[in-house]
């Protein structure tokens, strides 16, 4: 449905994108992640044409972006991170310019109720957009973006500043869209893209450093194992007594207090130190308070797939 | 285009451009009236039309100064140049809607030709080609506008710069006859709005006045187009 081969973006010397490539397929709720800065704005900008890419192409269901813009503009609907409202209109004047400008053929008091009462904005619908809470201009430039019924759906963004209630309720509402839409989500809440998405294209300096399932990227990422180690002693003495335990990559303090320290022990992921460390304990006259393990969490490899060139060669 | 010249003439509405904009023109225009015709017992209307030059070159600004600068700054442009409307039909949707506030301001001279016809019937066809000369001449202003609001993102910024283009393109003839070199103070004199402008004034209808005037409209509403597009790949 959305294909994007090869764009690259220059401002000058600095290359905001380079040599990007990923496709989102139909129905499926496709995540962009990356840190701040990383390009994820100036890809959705490119997608939607309101940027042109330096090389590259975008198709949208088989049309070039660049080359048949109206006919491949027709198939998107768009919330950039800052809705693009109009403060002088209400809210029903300004779905209706948006009806107009999109020159849809739905039958239009239906189909703007319908996005009304999808997006919750029923209740403001005559009342100025300048009025409006930052929830409420956020749902309104949602439903701008369903004006014409779209079948992709780029989101930019879309939870900025909402309560963790209305949070909740938009991504109830774009996992209820992406069962009929393409829907290609910009994030850097890693909770976000984990609750919503069906796959995650992660992007950081401008490059795609991982395009997967989410499943799929973290058993990538399987090859070390945590234990967390809470125990009551001398925490220096603790800490040496593990680090010296086979099998043991690194031990690092993350809490210390009233004499309760708190450790995460950094293991191959088939080396299991557990029983070593419940001896080594009786050994050295210290008590275990707690002890679990875990495997890397996808904020890990976000961090561990953003944080440095050495680590993007790797993964590729 | 139909959606952004709407929500264009609506906006004027809204804000109080279209009232400041309607209420400077029609204050300066009753009052040259008075001056040039009632005051001196004359019907002819050459004078009013000639000196409504002036005002054009303060108002025009403040009609056009927020079109493309306003659309920049906020962010709304993401709106318009992410549908399937061309930047030619965002850019003509603009300058319709301006010249149509344009319009509804100059149609006040045809009311102040009402009043002369209740003393003595006034030379409807000089009128008319006086109106026609007007609106072209306003129409060009306004596509100047339009070009200087596309070029900044601040609206003050926008007007100052049109009230300069305008004040240049009025008075090249001036500017000119003070060049050193004649074939200068030619070209400038045949680049001069205010010439061709006065020519209608005159009761003189040169089909190369309006073709003049039209082709201003075009070349400024081009250039705009163009900006925006390069500032795309840019």
């Amino acid at each position: 449905m959305v294909e994007v081969k090869n764009i690259t973006k220059s401002y000058g010397s600095h290359k905001a994108l380079s040599d990007v490539s990923f496709n989102a397929n139909d129905n499926e709720i496709l995540g962009f992640l990356g840190p701040n800065g990383a390009g994820k704005t100036t890809a959705m900008n490119i997608i939607t044409g309101y940027i042109s890419a330096s090389s590259g192409s975008v198709l949208i269901d088989g049309c070039n972006i660049t080359d048949q813009p109206a006919k491949a503009k027709k198939e998107m609907g768009y919330l950039p991170e800052i809705p693009p409202l109009y403060p002088d209109m209400t809210v029903n004047e300004y779905l209706s310019f948006v009806y107009e400008l999109k020159k849809c053929k739905l039958p239009k008091l239906s189909h703007l109720n319908d996005i009304c009462t999808l997006t919750g904005v029923g209740s403001v619908s005559s009342r100025l957009i300048r009025n409006l809470s930052k929830g409420y201009k956020q749902r309104v430039g949602f439903a701008q973006a369903l004006v014409g019924d779209p079948k992709i759906l780029i989101l930019d963004e879309p939870t900025v500043g909402l309560d963790p209630k209305q949070i909740i309720e938009i991504r109830t509402l774009i996992k209820k869209l992406g069962k009929r839409h393409t829907v290609i989500l910009s994030s850097h809440i890693l909770t976000e893209i984990q609750a919503v998405c069906d796959r995650i294209v992660v992007i950081d300096h401008g490059k795609i450093v991982a395009d997967d399932t989410e499943e799929n990227i973290l058993s990538r990422f399987d090859d070390q194992r945590n234990v967390y180690v809470t125990a009551e002693g001398e925490k220096e003495k603790i800490k040496a007594e593990l680090h010296k335990l086979k099998g043991v990559e690194k031990v690092s303090s993350v809490k210390s207090k009233d004499g309760v320290n708190s450790f995460v022990l950094k293991t191959h992921k088939d080396t299991d130190v557990r029983r070593d460390v419940f001896a080594c304990a009786a050994k050295g006259g210290w008590c275990i308070l707690e002890m679990r393990t875990s495997k890397p969490t996808l904020e890990e490899i976000f961090i561990r797939l953003t944080e440095g060139d050495d680590v993007q060669k790797e993964v590729r | 285009m139909g959606a952004v010249f709407k929500r264009e003439l609506k906006s004027y509405f809204v804000t109080p451009i279209g009232y400041v904009f309607l209420a400077m023109f029609y204050c300066y225009a009753g009052l040259m009236f008075y001056v040039t015709s009632l005051s001196e017992g004359k019907t002819r209307m050459d004078m009013l039309f000639s000196s409504l030059i002036i005002i054009l070159v303060v108002v025009i600004p403040i009609l056009t100064m927020r079109t493309m600068a306003e659309e920049r700054r906020s962010r709304t442009d993401q709106c318009l140049l992410t549908s399937p409307v061309s930047i030619t039909g965002i850019v003509a949707g603009k300058f319709l809607a301006a010249f149509t506030v344009y319009l509804a301001a100059i149609s006040i001279t045809l009311v102040m030709a009402l009043v002369t016809w209740i003393y003595s019937s006034p030379d409807w066809s000089v009128v008319l080609g006086n109106l026609i000369g007007l609106a072209l001449l306003g129409a060009s202003f306004i596509a100047i506008g339009i070009f200087c609001s596309c070029c900044t993102e601040s609206q003050p910024v926008s007007a100052v710069m049109c009230f300069g283009v305008l004040m240049c393109v009025s008075f090249l003839s001036a500017i000119g006859s003070k060049l050193p070199f004649e074939f200068l103070s030619k070209i400038a004199d045949k680049l001069a709005f205010s010439e061709r402008y006065y020519a209608f004034t005159y009761g003189i209808f040169d089909i190369s006045n309006v073709l003049f005037f039209i082709s201003a409209v075009f070349v400024f509403l081009f250039l705009t187009v163009r900006l925006t597009e390069k500032r795309r790949y840019s």
